[in-house]
């Protein structure tokens, strides 16, 4: 079994899909219409384009605000994605006027950081040791 | 107040906490459980550092805010004042006075 698709509930699809793409640098893989306005919207890292796709799904169920606004309140992220070097991501995303909640800090073998993907999410970047 | 001070700190948990608000004040639950335990190894619950935490605001040692969505923590040492107030530390810098 491996991990092929993962997701994140995000506030508005095209929203989402510009700060994936355009802020964070992944490529969209698939976009099909679903419904009225819902689409299956899925981005991947351009490193690797046959990789785990992410969703970027609609946030409409009455059970995600609640979930979301507790996990916000406490720091909580939902993602955790894996970057060469967090404190030059940190400097990049933080040109781009992206807010950080942790800046990048050692946590024991790995370096963190912590920040909001502006579509209701907190999504933390992490750098392993060689 | 003061009760309340010391209770506070006579937990190594809860003085480990002061230490890494101390190099990083403003930090979420989140960061504050990763820091305890994958630099300090310390394996708890997230409700029992809120519950640590909830000790450092009752004495004042710990003021919380919220920005948009997120609650940050932040150290106030203020409280410690009360501490040398009540024994006062000798000033380093002025030479002792010997009794002769």
């Amino acid at each position: 079994m491996k991990i092929h698709l993962t997701s994140v509930f995000v506030d508005d699809q095209a929203k989402a899909l510009r700060f994936y793409t355009e802020v964070l640098g992944f490529v969209k893989k698939y976009d099909v219409p679903l419904g009225e306005t819902d689409r299956w919207l899925t981005v991947v890292s351009p490193e690797e384009p046959g990789g785990t796709e992410l969703l970027l799904e609609p946030a409409g169920h009455p059970a995600v605000k609640p979930y979301r606004d507790a996990l916000g309140a406490d720091g909580i992220p939902l993602a955790q994605f894996a970057v060469a070097d967090v404190r030059a991501e940190y400097e990049r995303l933080s040109g781009l006027g992206v807010r950080f909640t942790q800046e990048p800090v050692e946590m024991g073998p790995v370096t963190t950081a912590v920040f909001d993907d502006t579509c209701g999410n907190l999504i933390q970047i992490a750098t392993q040791p060689e | 107040m003061a009760d309340d001070l010391f209770k506070a700190l006579a937990d190594p948990t809860r003085r480990t906490i002061l230490d890494e608000l101390a190099e990083q004040s403003g930090q979420t639950l989140f960061e504050i459980c990763s820091r305890l335990s994958m630099k300090h190894r310390l394996g708890i619950s997230r409700q029992a550092v809120s519950q640590h935490l909830a000790v450092l605001e009752a004495a004042g040692l710990v003021e919380t805010r919220r920005e948009g969505r997120y609650k940050f923590h932040d150290l106030n040492t203020a409280p410690l004042r009360q501490i040398t107030e009540r024994w006062p530390v000798p000033d380093p810098s002025r030479p002792e006075e010997s009794p002769s």
